[in-house]
């Protein structure tokens, strides 16, 4: 923009001092980076060639096997399955829902803030406290179940988390619980950042309150719809502090995610090595999304979009 | 999160107020029933929180013989108090401890280093700056989960298994993407100007970055830390597999556990959990500022 880009180089001391500086700063971030975050993400590429409990030498090399049987699997396949199903309904609902919301909020009205300060609350609330009071909502007989005959409606009475057919949909309403609150701030933000004018422009030229949402509303608020999609998607393909709480990936296998899938397979049966290559498989999923992001929305909303700091 | 649009349009234009007065009779009806949405949705919300709350009040009895009624009949007061001062308040206070110490050193580490680094990414041009720069940005996709066994490994071997520090410094090191992705902007919005005085009043480049742009950096900062506080509080996976015994436990591993032992003591589960969720929500209401005005820099400006 208006920083003159010769200005960083030349008022900074010379060339060796600049050096020793750069290093000096850059050190320890880098190396507490690379040492837990990077290092370890090659060492799963390495661990995933081999067949390894995680104790013994690292020796049995079987290639490309683990990946292998990986996909022959039909808990990997229904693990990917739960991802895409929460992949999926959170962009048709939540995000769908958490806009509405941040539309009816981007309105001035009494206890507005109110509301704001409110829908927030369960994002600071970790998944495992999360995860311990819906499980006591949801047991038989509890809140949930009275609720429901209280007004009539005993025949939706479920086994919330004991039936293979739903319990992932459970999951999901909890899920939407703890984190609707933050796509809708996201979108409030965006909606914020659109002025007024514009949108009243659109009414005074005639158009109706849809076609000023549908055409003025929606494209301006597009950016930051796309963050939140992209935020839900890599959100959703890491699923597990919940599930792990309240269902251990069961009953049976019906809530195992990719995650749940690579944690029971190198801690609980000791395949450090294909776990590992569970990981990896995770990995390229996240990666794929990023890069698609990348790509396709990235490029085109840095270009338009106001990037100062204005917290 | 400043709302400088919404504040700016106050003389709206006259035409706007006609269209604005012939919906008027269809405005007031759309009005209710965004408030019955969003008081159902508040209800939603607070519903679960609240018999959470009030059924550590009761007493098992109560629990399962009316669930609905909200309020307890009568108040029973043991289960809190087991938590706060009773036979369960060693483990709760331990694991508050715990959880307190995890997130003083993670922040701590987090903090000191993405803002050196975001100062060399802001304001020192090199070369493979902006890889390097890429490099760390790379980490916002990546959670602990997916290095989680070769972390495991790496923790075994550098013998901090079992140890707080060994959840610390992962948690220190994958909190860095974000706090360097909204540190380094905000640095580069403080003028030149000021570092050419600093640097004419002699000052180098650690007199300029730690006297000069920290200090004129603290609300940056302080959205930096908050957010890293509400992340390692709430961290879950890597507790579960560094810290073995229970004496080392986090909240949020207590909290799990704490509902397995106690599992036909729902009363008890739930003061429990109440207590522990208290710290979170507490500094939610402190921090909200910085919590919301955080994620909304980073993610819809960053």
């Amino acid at each position: 923009m208006f920083r003159s880009q010769g200005r960083e180089s030349s008022s900074g001391p010379r060339l060796p001092g600049k050096w020793l500086t750069i290093s000096l700063f850059l050190a320890p971030a880098l190396v507490v980076y690379l040492v837990f975050v990077i290092i370890p993400i090659i060492q799963a590429a390495h661990f995933s060639l081999y067949k390894w409990n995680g104790l013994g030498p690292l020796e049995d090399f079987i290639g490309l096997a683990n990946y292998q049987v990986a996909l022959a699997s039909e808990v990997f396949w229904q693990a990917v399955g739960n991802n895409v199903l929460v992949i999926v309904l959170s962009l048709l609902l939540q995000i769908p829902f958490s806009l509405g919301l941040a539309i009816l909020l981007n309105r001035r009205f009494p206890g507005r803030a109110i509301f704001r300060l409110l829908f927030f609350v369960p994002y600071v609330l970790s998944e495992a406290i999360t995860g311990i009071v819906f499980s006591l909502l949801l047991q038989p007989d509890a809140l949930v179940d009275s609720g429901l005959k209280g007004i009539g409606l005993e025949g939706l009475i479920q086994d919330w988390l004991g039936n293979t057919d739903i319990v992932m949909l459970t999951l999901f309403v909890i899920i939407s619980w703890k984190y609707f609150g933050f796509h809708m701030i996201l979108l409030l933000a965006g909606l914020q950042g659109i002025p007024r004018e514009i949108e009243e422009a659109a009414l005074i030229d005639g158009a109706g309150r849809r076609q000023a949402f549908r055409y003025v509303t929606l494209p301006l608020i597009g950016p930051t719809l796309r963050v939140s999609v992209f935020l839900s998607v890599i959100g959703a393909l890491q699923l597990f502090d919940l599930v792990w709480v309240m269902t251990g990936g069961g009953p049976l296998t019906a809530t195992t995610t990719m995650a749940v899938n690579m944690f029971k397979s190198g801690f609980e049966e000791q395949q450090m090595g294909y776990g590992s290559a569970l990981a990896v498989l995770l990995f390229l999923c996240a990666l794929v999304v990023a890069l698609l992001y990348q790509r396709f929305v990235l490029r085109r909303d840095i270009d338009g979009a106001v990037t100062a700091y204005n917290g | 999160m400043t709302t400088g649009a919404s504040t700016k349009v106050s003389a709206e234009p006259t035409a706007v107020m006609a269209v604005a007065r012939t919906k008027g009779a269809r405005r007031t009806i759309s009005g209710t029933a965004a408030y019955v949405v969003l008081l159902a949705v508040a209800a939603a919300i607070l519903l679960p929180i609240l018999y959470a709350v009030l059924g550590g009040f009761k007493d098992n009895g109560q629990l399962a013989g009316n669930p609905v009624a909200l309020i307890p009949d009568p108040w029973v007061f043991d289960n809190y108090a087991n938590v706060l001062w009773g036979e369960n308040a060693p483990a709760f206070w331990g694991e508050l401890f715990n959880s307190v110490i995890v997130a003083i050193v993670a922040v701590g580490i987090t903090v000191g280093c993405a803002s050196a680094a975001a100062f060399v990414f802001a304001r020192i041009r090199f070369r493979g700056r902006e890889a390097m720069y890429t490099l760390f940005v790379f980490g916002l996709l990546f959670p602990t989960a997916v290095a989680i066994l070769p972390l495991y490994v790496l923790i075994r071997q550098l013998g901090l298994s079992g140890n707080l520090l060994g959840v610390a410094l992962p948690q220190a090191a994958f909190g860095l993407p974000l706090s360097i992705v909204i540190l380094r902007p905000f640095f580069r919005s403080i003028p030149m100007e000021l570092e050419d005085a600093a640097r004419i009043d002699g000052c180098g480049s650690f007199g300029f970055f730690w006297r000069v742009l920290l200090p004129l950096s603290r609300p940056a900062l302080a959205t930096v830390s908050v957010l890293a506080i509400v992340t390692t509080w709430n961290a879950f996976i890597l507790p579960l597999v560094v810290l073995n015994s229970e004496d080392q436990w986090t909240l949020p591993l207590g909290v799990m556990n704490f509902a397995s032992t106690y599992s036909s003591d729902a009363a008890r589960t739930l003061a429990f959990t109440v207590v522990s969720l208290i710290p979170a929500l507490v500094f939610y209401v402190i921090a909200e500022r910085h919590i919301v005005g955080g994620l909304t820099a980073g993610s819809v400006k960053g």
